[in-house]
């Protein structure tokens, strides 16, 4: 071992020059190797769903070797006991014997739903940080459009894969979807009969949306995510304001080898927490379903959390039909389904161009903005959390009625309201929230902070002690500028109370004499 | 002047470094890398100031226990996925050890990722240097002079296809690809299918399905229905009593038979639309109802006895019982349409006709008779 140590530079050296000879590597590798990142915890969520996308790809590709698309009926004979005998489809029995009698099948069943779960989920907060720190802005706007389009392909692939088990739960979130392509004014029922090969279930969907799933889908969520994360890196990533940080400059670590090691770690942690879910938490317990029949179904029948809002707002929105008989119908359904989920996809689509145009703001962004510091836009945020999560709510609203004793209607109707006012209420808290954050930090810059040191004057008065940020004026005034970021409200926060030190069981370190000479200046309220 | 600039300023300002020289040592040379990326230090020590301490020393051993008890978990996991009995065998108890199959194959997996990630993180976090550089962006497009060289070369492109010069060969280019395009989708075309009477025609058509002959109801399981099957106030889901006529063939065949007490019954009679007291829609106090909810087709399943209610556990629809099945609440527009009933000469039920309106989800030519725009 002691001999190699000495030839193992040069034999890393010899290796680098056989591929440069080749791939002239050196100049582009120094680039990568050298990029500078910045470093925010926010900045990894959109990492959980790249994460969670390259584990779908693996726990799916198990999956396909045993599942079988296929709409023919088959009589079960297989190791579930309670289904023995009953008539399904081919699909729905490959799926149960996935579950029951192939090796670790049910485990890579579980991991490929949580995954499809965190994937999403990880998506949606990662969009909800790229919007309220105004990452979205130019010249980003290409990015945040792909990323919609990633949701809302990740959806409909969520979607089709789990309506491909073809169980009773799965069958009745096809049966669903029929009714809202029929809803489509003129071609609704071709476009239902092209879908489902005439009429709804047929007998060549599953097939259909099974190419759909493994195929067509996953290779442009592929594209797209190459896309989006090439441009991460081509337009280098957008930084917090803080000491030293420009619009012109990227303040962080080199890529190699604190950023990749970071990646690789937390990479490995997802996969361990979904693997960990997986084995732990049961999901979508198929052969509790039986098979898809058209006339049975249960309560409690909901999608992935994903697609509740839009079951949601199915339910909520009122019984309006517009007839001109006898010649046309549009089906109430039309509105929350089609419509809803149209503008779901393109008012966020616009929302970049649409600001732009609002505050006339051409310039180019890589400092992010506080929430705060744009209230507005906060604001409007904010009310679409609010929409989303009473749909959300709404879609499991006969759950809640159930377990809480409360009457469906009195849900139904909670919804209707709420998800009309209370976005608007939403709006308005979240803007005086806002000018409230921004308020008191320019307080702290202009006072200094709260020490929660109260001093009484000679006169009686009480008072509490203020430590300034900077030396101040005469009147206990600082001048300073607010400059984006973090303004300091605990004492020590700017270091004049040390932190304890850390350690297991015993310190590791000298014990510090917390802010020693420091400390007994602030207690004696000079300020 | 932006910050950009000066920055740029101050990289080309700092003395370029001759590489040839002998004497560099690496930090010199790996600095000119920086330099040329147009990246700064700010900052970079080494974690552990003095190299080999107990503290480093003791970090080490942490990183390097993870990664062992990594390896020992995914080992485990391995053993399990082998070893462990796995098969399903019915139902068992916490003492069978196929219970814990999946859950042992959860924590190993988990543990061996977790454990892994947790090694590399704290290699990353606790031993690696402290660094902060500062690189240029770059932001903002290119200079002036490459977007000029750009234009110029677009331009002679331009020039040298005469796209300007020949119009005519730009439209019939376009003219042709046109087509072209058409065609490269054509083929879809194979998924249409005419929808027909699909939505408008279901299993309980005597003419389509039988021969013309009444179609008779039956259970699930094939049984033929009789009026004493079915008890006062309760109700069962009947099929067309047709080959397949309980699959998912006929998905908007199934009905809801009710067999309501005599003061429902009355209530209903009452109620009911003339479209179905021209056809004497009802046997006597049964009436049978579409289980397909008008809304987007879920099946209608639950029956609220008390308040003679039909409530679609999909979207919560709600149709009254006594009156035609007209939706009382929630999102669905129309009732429920009612199968003309009978009973034959052997005493069981039989459909006198189809549905007189499509039942399930509407579309946008859905045929509606006057009577259901009157609720």
């Amino acid at each position: 071992m002691k001999r190699r140590k000495g030839t193992s530079d040069s034999l890393l050296t010899k290796a680098g020059g056989e591929l440069d000879d080749r791939f002239k590597l050196a100049g582009p590798a120094r680039v990568l190797l050298n990029k500078v990142f910045p470093d925010h915890w926010s900045f990894l969520l959109g990492e959980i769903a790249l994460f969670s996308f390259i584990l779908l790809l693996l726990s799916g590709t198990f999956l396909a070797l045993f599942f079988e698309p296929s709409m023919a009926h088959v009589t079960y004979e297989g190791a579930y006991v309670p289904l023995q005998g009953v008539e399904m489809t081919k699909a729905y029995e490959s799926a149960l014997d996935i579950s029951f009698e192939v090796r670790g099948g049910l485990i890579m069943r579980q991991m490929h739903h949580w995954a499809t779960l965190l994937f999403m989920a990880s998506i949606l907060i990662h969009m909800l940080r790229i919007f309220f720190t105004g990452a979205f802005r130019a010249p980003r706007e290409t990015n945040w459009m792909i990323g919609i389009l990633l949701f809302w392909v990740g959806f409909f692939e969520g979607f089709f894969g789990y309506s491909l088990p073809d169980d009773g739960l799965s069958g009745t979130g096809l049966r669903i979807m029929e009714g809202m392509t029929q809803s489509v004014p003129f071609i609704g029922p071709w476009a239902s009969a092209a879908l489902f090969g005439g009429q709804f279930p047929g007998t060549s969907v599953i097939s259909m949306i099974y190419i759909i799933h493994v195929f067509i889908f996953p290779l442009i969520l592929l594209g797209l995510i190459v896309v989006h994360v090439g441009l991460v890196f081509a337009q280098k990533h957008t930084q917090w304001p803080g000491p030293g940080r420009t619009e012109h400059n990227v303040v962080g670590f080199r890529m190699f080898p604190n950023y990749i090691m970071k990646q690789v770690g937390f990479m490995l942690f997802i996969w361990g927490v979904i693997a960990a879910m997986a084995g732990l938490f049961q999901i979508n317990p198929i052969w509790l379903f039986g098979p898809y029949e058209v006339a049975v179904v249960s309560s409690a029948s909901q999608p992935d959390f994903y697609v509740m809002y839009l079951d949601g707002l199915i339910r909520l929105f009122p019984a309006w039909e517009f007839r001109v008989p006898p010649y046309f119908t549009l089906p109430a359904v039309f509105w929350p389904a089609i419509a809803g989920m149209g503008l779901s996809v393109l008012l966020p689509l616009l929302y970049p161009a649409l600001e732009r145009r609002f505050t006339k703001d051409r310039g180019h962004h890589n400092l992010l903005q506080r929430p705060r510091d744009n209230p507005a836009r906060t604001g409007l945020g904010v009310m679409v959390v609010v929409f989303w999560v009473i749909g959300t709510v709404s879609g499991g609203n006969d759950v809640f009625a159930e377990k809480f004793h409360i009457s469906l209607n009195a849900m139904t109707w909670a919804g209707r309201i709420g998800i009309v006012v209370l976005p608007i209420i939403a709006y308005y808290v979240t803007y005086r929230i806002c000018l409230g954050l921004q308020q008191h930090d320019r307080e702290v810059l202009a006072h200094g902070l709260e020490t929660g040191i109260l001093m009484r004057d000679p006169n009686g008065r009480f008072y509490e002690v203020h430590q300034p940020l900077a030396e101040p004026d005469e009147h206990g005034h600082t001048e300073l500028e607010y400059n984006g970021w973090v303004v300091p409200k605990k004492m020590n926060r700017v270091g004049a109370l040390e932190p304890a030190d850390k350690g297991f069981f015993k310190s590791i370190e000298e014990p510090s004499d917390n802010g020693g000479a420091s400390r007994d200046e602030i207690e004696s309220g000079k300020h | 002047m932006t910050a950009h600039n000066d920055s740029a300023h101050g990289a080309a300002e700092r003395e370029t470094v001759d590489l040839s020289d002998p004497k560099l040592t690496r930090l010199e040379v790996f600095k000119e890398g920086l330099r040329r990326d147009d990246i700064e230090i700010i900052h970079y020590e080494p974690r552990f100031a003095k190299p080999g301490t107990k503290a480093e020393k003791r970090m080490e051993r942490i990183v390097g226990g993870l990664f062992l008890l990594s390896g020992l978990s995914a080992t485990l996991f391995v053993a399990a996925y082998i070893f462990w009995p796995w098969e399903y065998e019915g139902p068992s108890t916490w003492r069978d050890p196929q219970t814990w199959y999946t859950p042992i194959l959860g924590v190993t997996l988990g543990l061996a990722l977790l454990l892994f990630a947790v090694g590399v993180l704290t290699w990353a976090k606790k031993l690696l240097p402290i660094e902060e550089l500062v690189q240029d962006r770059h932001d903002g497009g290119s200079s002036a002079e490459d977007r000029r060289i750009a234009e110029a070369t677009v331009d002679g492109l331009v020039e040298d296809m005469g796209l300007k010069r020949r119009p005519f060969l730009v439209k019939a280019a376009l003219l042709g690809a046109a087509p072209l395009g058409l065609a490269a989708v054509a083929p879809l075309g194979a998924l249409l299918k005419d929808p027909g009477d699909m939505l408008t025609v279901t299993g309980w058509n005597a003419e389509k399905y039988n021969g013309g002959e009444p179609i008779r109801l039956m259970h699930k399981d094939g049984a033929l229905i009789r009026p004493d099957m079915v008890s006062v106030g309760g109700q069962i889901t009947a099929f067309p009593a047709i080959d397949h006529g309980a699959s998912n063939e006929f998905p908007t065949a199934p009905i809801l038979l009710i067999h309501l007490r005599d003061d429902d019954a009355t209530i209903l009679h009452g109620n009911l639309y003339p479209m179905y007291q021209e056809v004497d829609a009802l046997w006597g106090n049964f009436v049978a109802y579409s289980k397909i909810c008008t809304h987007v087709g879920c099946p209608t399943s639950l029956y609220e006895q008390q308040s003679q209610r039909l409530l679609c556990p999909c979207h919560q629809s709600q149709f009254n019982v006594v009156d035609n099945a007209a939706p009382v609440f929630g999102p669905a527009t129309r009732h429920l349409p009612i199968l003309p009933l009978s009973v034959d000469d052997e005493g069981y039920f039989i459909a006198t006709s189809d549905f007189l309106v499509p039942p399930g989800p509407a579309f946008w030519n859905r045929p509606s008779l006057p009577e259901e725009d009157e609720k």
